[in-house]
């Protein structure tokens, strides 16, 4: 069984936005009808997105760090949000276990939303029904566009590089190895929601120096015991 | 949560209607010298009345009123859609009871039967639709479903008893002393789930929603300038001197000045109680943290 996902690398996530922004002009461009903004040059702009990114601050001045956090639909495996939806709008598809809402056949009860413990959906006030992150179904099996092509809008925006999209069942596949070497986790394991997006966390970047490394045996200014050039700066292992 | 009006005024007056109707039957089975037809027919109708109401207000949560059949279609794992079942069903038995009594059809305590099945059912329904969510912890207890049918019955007692007072004054003082047990006992179960709710520590933490294990994570951005669905529908955007204000109205009106009331002035016990049964709708919303709210803790 295929189970399409996203993993978000946080360690490169730089917080820009653009994942936001393509996923936005995907999405009010397709079929299912425009994604509602509401004062979108007034003072407080208000709309609907299927992604955005948090910023989170963590630790103690001066030992912090900015954590940009991309927050989106995580297609659990065990979804609250499909069993608590009274006319089927809300599903899990068999095929590639992606969480879909049928607009044409959501009441806009919002329960949906009441039940999800992550706030990934949001209640569209022009249409008046339950939207939320597609994974962008209408681009990824479009067989017009080019095989490199078919992934999700917000991944292919990611300018560094933050956002994998791959099947978790396969364990071979780009975002199962991620996962695996790269210590990937799940947002609030504790609500058995089983999400199949992973995150994988902040790592410190270190750089090993040896001391052989910055004394080179071989430097070309020490040739025979004697500087290169008498007339250049001594070196650093001179001063030394 | 925010509460939502639309829900509030359903479930109290669905709540009232089929505590009205559980007392008239109940009438009807234990009264020895047999009530005036009109006393069925009239509370029939009033059953009938409240349900409907608490129907057409439960139109105005949808956003697509008009898809609202839909909502029945997913009963084997949805409790909505179980209590959109149960709702009109209930009315269709307490339709054909109140025709039964009218038309001198007999049959009424069989089909009262089926009627008070269908009425607990619908309790039940009703509360699990909150009860199922198993990230709201306040909700998802069995108290849920014991508060919405103890206020439900106590509140449809007191009614009764109000209606009985003008169309079957003998019995205005047994359904006045069951509404004052019902209230009392109402008082118990609600002081129970309010005090569990106070206490309550939550499951999820900021650590886990964003899996970073640091004592000290602050936001600065919830990624969006103007609020989000999100900042619109988990939180009920009033002052903690005003939810106090709400905790002391149910207190005082769903139960301290029923049951002060219920025995000299039922039908002034009635109104207010179903006020404050409104206030209690509306504090069993806004005391649900919903645990996507710490997503939305700060902003710089």
């Amino acid at each position: 069984m295929t189970q399409l996902a996203l993993v978000i690398d946080l360690n490169v996530c730089v917080g820009c936005h653009a994942c936001v922004t393509n996923c936005k002009q995907w999405n009010t461009s397709g079929a299912a009808g425009a994604l509602t903004d509401l004062n979108p040059y007034e003072a407080e702009p208000n709309g609907t997105f299927f992604n955005r990114v948090q910023t989170f601050e963590v630790g103690e001045y001066p030992a912090t760090e900015t954590v940009h956090f991309p927050k989106s639909c995580l297609h659990c495996e065990d979804p609250a949000c499909v069993p608590v939806c009274p006319t089927g709008a809300s599903y899990k598809r068999e095929s590639d276990g992606i969480v879909l809402v049928d607009y044409d056949k959501c009441i806009g009860c919002k329960y949906c939303s009441w039940a999800c413990p992550y706030g990934v959906r949001e209640f569209d006030e022009e249409r008046k029904v339950m939207t939320k992150c597609t994974m962008c179904v209408d681009r990824i099996y479009d067989m017009s566009l080019p095989e490199d092509r078919r992934k999700p809008s917000c991944v292919l925006a990611c300018p560094p590089g933050a956002r994998l999209f791959g099947d978790v069942h396969d364990p071979e596949s780009e975002v199962s190895v991620a996962i695996r070497e790269r210590g990937g986790y799940t947002l609030m394991p504790e609500a058995n929601t089983k999400p199949a997006n992973h995150y994988l966390p902040r790592r410190k970047t270190t750089l090993t120096v040896r001391n052989e490394e910055l004394y080179r045996s071989d430097n070309p200014h020490k040739i025979d015991g004697l500087p290169f050039d008498k007339t250049l700066p001594p070196t650093t292992e001179e001063l030394n | 949560m925010r509460p939502a009006f639309s829900v509030l005024f359903l479930t109290t007056l669905i709540g009232a209607g089929q505590g009205l109707f559980i007392a008239l039957f109940l009438c009807e089975l234990l009264t020895s010298s047999p009530l005036p037809k009109n006393f069925f027919v009239i509370g029939t109708a009033l059953v009938l009345t409240l349900s409907a109401m608490g129907g057409i207000a439960s139109v105005f949560h949808l956003g697509h009123p008009e898809r609202a059949w839909r909502a029945m279609t997913m009963w084997r794992t949805s409790w909505l859609a179980r209590e959109g079942i149960a709702l009109p069903s209930f009315m269709a038995a307490v339709f054909a009871y109140g025709i039964a009594h009218w038309l001198n059809f007999g049959y009424t305590l069989a089909i009262g039967t089926v009627a008070v099945v269908l009425a607990i059912v619908l309790y039940i329904c009703t509360a699990m639709i909150y009860g199922a969510i198993k990230v709201l912890k306040e909700w998802a207890h069995p108290m849920t479903i014991v508060n919405f049918m103890v206020l439900g019955c106590a509140s449809g007692t007191t009614l009764a008893a109000a209606y009985a007072s003008f169309a079957a004054p003998a019995l205005t003082v047994i359904l006045s002393q069951a509404a004052f047990a019902l209230t009392v006992l109402g008082l118990l179960t609600r002081s129970a789930s309010l005090w569990r709710n106070a206490t309550l520590r939550p499951t999820s933490t900021l650590q886990t929603a964003i899996g970073i294990r640091h004592p000290r994570i602050v936001q600065t951005s919830q990624g969006s300038m103007g609020g989000s669905y999100n900042t619109r529908e988990f939180f009920h955007g009033k002052s903690i001197r005003f939810v106090r204000g709400v905790l002391l109205t149910l207190l005082l009106c769903a139960f301290v000045l029923p049951l002060a009331l219920v025995l000299i002035l039922p039908l002034l016990a009635f109104i207010l109680q179903y006020l404050g049964l409104l206030a209690e709708r509306w504090y069993f919303f806004a005391e649900a943290q919903h645990p996507q709210n710490l997503y939305y803790q700060g902003k710089s």
